[in-house]
């Protein structure tokens, strides 16, 4: 526990910002898809971004996620210039460094393989060879996504929306990434498992002490995962701030609308 | 026909000579699949056309020709290419694996060994082994390229999750001298340890998928496997019916109505040069 500590204190110091972003443009023909965008992203810190459909969110993160090269701007992962590295680091990184959640679980999973299959994926694309090793952290990552272990074995065809998600989630985590993307993680779920997702979410954000970036028109789920919150229109940032700040107090006229377009039940 | 209508082993020579170059380039780099112009070939594709262009492109008036299909000289895409070549080249032909310079294989590799000299062409239906697992062409090349193959491990782990051990049982991935994964196309995993430290060159060629891939000889080739479910060759648990070979493959053959079976060497020649009393791979013309 100490030398946890004592880790985190040595990050503090560091003060280098695990992500950094800097004028990220990327443009469609004329159209922009999102413009001028910068930000850091601290160790530990989870960053919000909002908007409409359309507002350019998913075409940022898949910019800072690299899988779409930006026209214009700088990304520094820990220092290092991600636009600049040969693909095979970026994809290297892509696999242990980071995870990317994606909105449909589909796009996520590969669905014709067996869950615990899923799971073992990124273990094996990091080079873990040994059959019982890697299915035991299989098992491990069910449950700490609550899925039963006996379902190890069964494709995630047969799995209702909320437990792709979670799998989806696990398939992520298990090498222990320090970047999570995450575009619309709660997107086709009802209510109440949506609810229940966030909550794994938050534990493990917390527990992992994971940095993320998500993306999302739900201000709910922003209000509980995001320390700090970007609120983005027709591809520009028009407001950013701590979560609390900006959903209590926005300043711009759009937040204001989008914060008061919330239905209360 | 007369083999005055057709060139040398049919192809016109400059289609050999753009197969001899993806050869050397397949040979310079081991287990990469090279692309080469795959030309229409007088029999359904799924026959063995991208084997017959190689062996086409390798065959000298001096070669001595086998052609196998899954271990027998007389089954019919044997015969039928056999003849292709007798035909069109006017080549020897022969049914000794020891005898033949230049042998074309579908699924098999023969039993007995094999020497410096001579030249293995397989006929290989899907030359990419991430197929089934990624079915983008341009995805499996950049897969390839950065040698991102846990997915082919998933494939395995997907297996032993299911049967409770690796049952992939012919077309067993490998890995090339620690670079290229490789369909070692259909051959039983019985096979595999015979592609590696081979003395002869092996080619693969599949044509409706335009390829063409090589081992050299004396390759490193390892089979793919977990630390705690390694890799091991199968056979059927019998003796061969017909020369009592015990380290050979078999193949099971159906004999009545009433379910009766017997196990024979699938290596036809093989099995004659035993029964015949000659050393292995020795057999009749």
């Amino acid at each position: 526990m100490q030398a946890a500590e004592m880790d985190i204190c040595a990050k503090m110091k560091a003060e280098v910002p695990l992500l950094s972003a800097s004028g990220v443009t990327r443009r469609y023909g004329a159209r922009i898809g999102c413009a001028d965008v910068g930000f850091d992203l601290w160790p530990g810190e989870v960053l919000g971004i909002v908007g409409e459909s359309g507002s350019g969110k998913s075409t940022l993160l898949s910019c800072l996620a690299g899988q779409q090269r930006p026209d214009a701007g700088r990304i520094l992962y820990d220092g290092a210039d991600v636009l600049a590295m040969p693909e095979a680091a970026r994809r290297r990184l892509a696999r242990s460094d980071w995870a990317y959640v994606h909105q449909n679980p589909r796009d996520g999973l590969r669905m014709g393989i067996s869950a615990g299959g899923n799971v073992g994926e990124r273990l094996m694309g990091v080079g873990a060879r040994r059959y019982g090793t890697i299915r035991d952290s299989a098992i491990d990552w069910l449950g700490r996504v609550e899925i039963a272990a006996e379902r190890i074995d069964d494709r995630p065809s047969g799995f209702s929306g909320g437990m792709q998600q979670r799998l989806q989630i696990a398939r992520n985590l298990v090498t222990g990434p320090r970047l999570v993307f995450m575009d619309e993680p709660t997107g086709g779920l009802d209510v109440s498992v949506q609810a229940r997702l966030l909550d794994l979410l938050r534990g493990l954000v917390r527990d992992l002490g994971l940095s993320a970036v998500i993306v999302t028109h739900d201000l709910a789920v922003v209000r509980l995962l995001a320390d700090r919150l970007m609120v983005m229109k027709s591809g520009r940032v028009v407001e950013t701030g701590l979560t609390d700040q900006v959903l209590d107090d926005p300043q711009h006229a759009y937040t204001q609308l989008l914060v008061s377009s919330v239905l209360q039940v | 026909m007369t083999v005055q209508d057709y060139n040398f082993a049919y192809l016109d020579e400059q289609t050999k000579r753009m197969i001899r170059r993806a050869l050397l380039k397949a040979l310079a780099v081991p287990g990469y699949q090279v692309p080469f112009a795959s030309r229409e070939m007088p029999m359904p594709y799924g026959w063995g056309t991208g084997g017959v262009q190689v062996t086409a492109a390798c065959l000298t008036p001096d070669d001595r020709l086998k052609v196998i299909d899954q271990g027998a000289d007389d089954t019919t895409n044997a015969v039928s290419i056999r003849r292709f070549f007798q035909r069109t080249a006017g080549v020897e032909t022969t049914q000794s694996t020891t005898g033949a310079t230049v042998i074309q294989t579908r699924h098999r590799i023969p039993e007995a060994p094999l020497s410096e000299g001579q030249i293995l062409v397989y006929q290989v239906p899907i030359p990419e082994p991430l197929r089934f697992l990624e079915p983008r062409e341009t995805e499996t090349r950049r897969m390839h390229e950065l040698e991102e193959y846990g997915l082919m491990h998933v494939k395995l782990y997907e297996d032993i999750a299911r049967h409770g051990e690796i049952a992939t049982a012919y077309a067993y991935p490998v890995k090339v001298e620690d670079r290229y994964v490789m369909d070692p196309s259909p051959i039983p995993k019985f096979d595999n340890p015979k592609l590696a430290d081979n003395p002869a060159i092996q080619l693969f060629g599949a044509g409706r998928e335009a390829r063409i891939y090589a081992l050299p000889p004396y390759s490193r080739v390892v089979s793919l496997d977990f630390e705690d479910h390694p890799f091991t060759p199968s056979r059927a648990e019998h003796a061969c019916a017909l020369c009592g070979a015990t380290d050979s493959y078999l193949d099971e053959v159906i004999t009545d109505d009433r379910g009766s079976r017997m196990f024979s060497c699938s290596d036809t020649d093989f099995c004659a040069s035993r029964q015949a009393g000659r050393p292995d791979g020795e057999g009749g013309a």
